[in-house]
């Protein structure tokens, strides 16, 4: 059948099985749009307060349920504003397509208005992009986009459109999404190479990122763990794949990971690492991370192996299929002596905690994250911001299955929770809990129009200490307490905001009154916000400072005096 | 991984889809990667879908496999591979202007001939030369002009093959 440029967009989108984007309509795409209305009983639109929380909460839908995320802009501003989330996507390896509309094709290359080469510039944040100047090979664009959006290791594909092009008419048919681009299955070789190392440790340590719950391998890494007696750590990216109640599970390494899990990772003999990349964040010091073990690194990017840790084993390609194939060659083992020295790192760990306790005056951040854990269920999703209230809910979150954490990893971007955390619930159907700080949240609490208009089931929990916490840890440690720009001295009012949204707020500035209000706002079917009061002067721990390395763990600061401004 | 390789100098040969904004996508990886590139020279190939990038760089084995792997992640790279010196040919090709000078003119010619460049143009006050070799030749013949005052040279960059039949296809990963 015959359709506008326009009709095969939208046509395209639901053939390869999407039923909802998120976005921002604008002149560019009002044919659109248009095509969107005129098909609102197949696919839901969901329209934004601004295209950087359009493109989150596509990345959000993506976290939440592993279907791809779709973002439709209109041209210059409305695809620049995009540049935040694809980054954001591209950095944690989340699939997602943008669609952005651009002037027809004679304004081109005009300064015409509202026009901007917007394929130039998410060329380095996009895995591909598209300029698709040409009707005939639009339908083709549109589903190789999809195909290299999810094959391999995801990320996000742009296609920008000319006006023209989606008024133009041409030849449709409903096609069969493309399969996945087969990933290479690891030699024999290879495989036994792998299972004879973890054979021979003695103190094994498996080591979970964002790639294993791609690769499925979440229920492999615990029968791993429990056939030879290892233990299971993980990044940030890489929580949610084993539950936090497995006794094996010693939670996230790295700068701020558990004491127990960065100092075993240390002690041990082989680390076998499954979509991993050795971010600086979670290696600390390169020349200083990797002392004592040798690593077995299993990734579905061949790019990522020997990239930032050199491997004496790195296998790329189908990590399910490979990890499988090792762990059948790995005979089941006993090691009394390592279980024994995680015992005593997993009790260092709890003195080390309880000193921390005893030492607040105050509510901790670890009692608010308890509390939620009171509430939240195996299904409930939890989105964070960047800071000091990401970490906490890393450390302390109780998560029960994969697929419930969304959080900006690789690029850190602050502003990121409320649309991810909107996209997480409409995706997944699901109760979503928003953990997020005053600076964060400040960023882009616009979203909370569209956390009403689309009733979003989001319970938001503002981390309120009325700084930058984290910048400001920094500077505690690191440049003589002089807390520059980091004292916000804002006279916001979260709970009048939410109430000025159309949105019941809560405030909680005790452990009593926050399990009050987390009580009831959880409770709400739709959104509903949480301003609880933090001090100051809680900072995350333990810490790794930047550079160091384990041996420079830092697990109490004093408490500074009060701020010299 | 051999981090603790010496530097040398690598030739790659990138097989890429002949269409708009390919060479932006490689070299705007360079640039986000932090790759250092000697030459590069583009060009059609026997089949008008694909182009062919011949890329020279400096680095140790580390940066040569980064390259390597970075290169073989865009979506339009098709084959990559490295040219090793021993087993393929390279070639560059230079223009170079010189005044014309009665008083060296017999001496340009006889480098020239020597150099087996030929003159391509020739004018009472300027003269131009077009010489293909080797780097180290084209180098060689640049030194050798020198003295005599280039008024304006450009080269190519190098373009390489495998000898033998030996292929980008066959042997490229």
């Amino acid at each position: 059948m015959k359709l506008k440029g326009s009709e095969i967009i939208v046509e395209t989108l639901i053939e390869q099985g999407v039923d909802t984007i998120f976005g921002y309509p604008g002149g560019a795409v009002l044919d659109i749009y248009d095509a969107l209305y005129m098909r609102s009983d197949r696919i839901r639109s969901v329209v934004t307060a601004h295209e950087q929380g359009a493109a989150h909460a596509a990345d959000g839908y993506f976290r939440a349920t592993g279907k791809v995320g779709v973002v439709i802009a209109t041209s210059g501003p409305g695809a620049t504003n995009l540049v935040t989330g694809i980054a954001t996507a591209m950095l944690d390896s989340v699939p997602m397509i943008c669609i952005t509309g651009n002037v027809g094709t004679p304004l081109i290359g005009r300064d015409s208005f509202q026009e901007i080469d917007i394929t130039g510039v998410t060329l380095p944040v996009t895995k591909h992009n598209y300029f698709a100047n040409n009707i005939e090979e639009l339908a083709a664009d549109i589903r190789e986009a999809f195909q290299i959006a999810r094959s391999g290791r995801p990320g996000p594909v742009l296609i920008d459109v000319p006006k023209d092009i989606q008024t133009t008419l041409y030849e449709w048919e409903k096609q069969d999404p493309l399969p996945l681009i087969e990933q290479r299955k690891a030699s024999d070789e290879e495989i036994k190479e792998a299972a004879k190392l973890i054979s021979e440790s003695k103190r094994p340590y498996f080591y979970v990122g964002g790639g294993s719950i791609g690769a499925g391998v979440e229920d492999m890494v615990q029968q791993a763990a429990e056939k030879v007696d290892g233990v299971i750590g993980c990044s940030l990216m890489g929580l949610s794949c084993v539950p936090t109640d497995n006794p094996r599970f010693l939670g996230m390494q790295g700068m701020h990971g558990h004491y127990a899990s960065s100092k075993a990772q240390d002690m041990a003999d082989l680390v076998i690492a499954v979509g991993i990349r050795f971010s600086d964040r979670a290696t600390g010091n390169k020349k200083r991370y990797k002392q004592n073990f040798k690593i077995v690194q299993l990734d579905v990017d061949f790019a990522e192996i020997n990239k930032n840790i050199p491997v004496e084993c790195g296998i790329y390609g189908d990590v399910n299929d490979a990890f499988r194939r090792i762990m059948d060659l790995v005979p089941a083992a006993k090691h009394p002596d390592w279980m024994k020295a995680v015992d005593q790192l997993k009790k260092e760990e709890k003195e080390q905690q309880d000193a921390l306790e005893e030492e607040a005056k105050t509510m901790t951040p670890k009692e608010v994250v308890g509390i939620i854990n009171r509430f939240t269920d195996k299904d409930t999703v939890i989105a964070t911001d960047v800071g000091q209230h990401q970490m906490w809910a890393a450390q302390y979150i109780n998560f029960r299955k994969p697929r419930t954490w969304a959080s900006s990893g690789g690029l850190g971007t602050m502003g990121y929770g409320l649309g991810a955390a909107i996209g997480c619930a409409i995706g997944s159907g699901h109760k979503t809990v928003l953990l997020t700080g005053d600076g964060s949240f400040g960023m882009n609490l616009n979203e909370l129009a569209t956390a009403v208009s689309q009733n979003a089931d989001v319970t938001i929990v503002i981390f309120d200490n009325n700084t930058l916490g984290m910048v400001r840890q920094w500077q505690t440690l690191f440049y003589q307490k002089h807390y520059a720009g980091t004292t916000l001295n804002r006279k916001t009012d979260f709970v009048k905001l939410a109430e000025a949204f159309g949105l019941k707020g809560y405030r909680a500035v005790d452990k009593e009154s926050f399990r009050r209000a987390f009580s009831a706002a959880y409770k709400t079917q739709g959104p509903a916000l949480v301003d609880v009061m933090i001090d100051q002067n809680a900072f995350v721990l333990p810490m790794l400072p930047p550079g160091g390395s384990i041996d420079d763990i830092i697990v109490d600061i004093e408490e500074p005096e009060e701020a010299d401004q | 991984m051999s981090q603790t390789d010496k530097t040398n100098k690598f030739t790659i040969a990138v097989y890429v889809d002949n269409k708009f904004g390919v060479l932006t996508r490689v070299t705007s990886m360079f640039t986000r990667r932090g790759f250092n590139i000697d030459s590069l020279t583009v060009g059609e190939t026997e089949n008008p879908a694909y182009s062919r990038i011949t890329l020279t760089m400096s680095g140790d084995g580390y940066a040569r496999d980064q390259m390597l792997n970075q290169l073989r992640k865009l979506i339009n790279v098709r084959k990559v591979q490295v040219l090793e010196p021993e087993k393929s040919v390279a070639r560059e090709l230079l223009l170079l202007k010189l005044a014309n000078d009665p008083s060296v003119r017999q001496d340009v010619l006889m480098a020239v001939n020597v150099y087996r460049a030929s003159i391509i143009d020739y004018s009472p006050d300027a003269l131009s030369i077009e010489v293909t070799g080797a780097p180290s030749k084209i180098d060689a013949f640049i030194e050798l002009m020198r003295p005599f005052g280039i008024i304006e040279m450009c080269r190519t960059g190098l373009v390489a093959i495998n000898r033998g039949s030996s292929t980008i296809f066959k042997d490229g990963q």
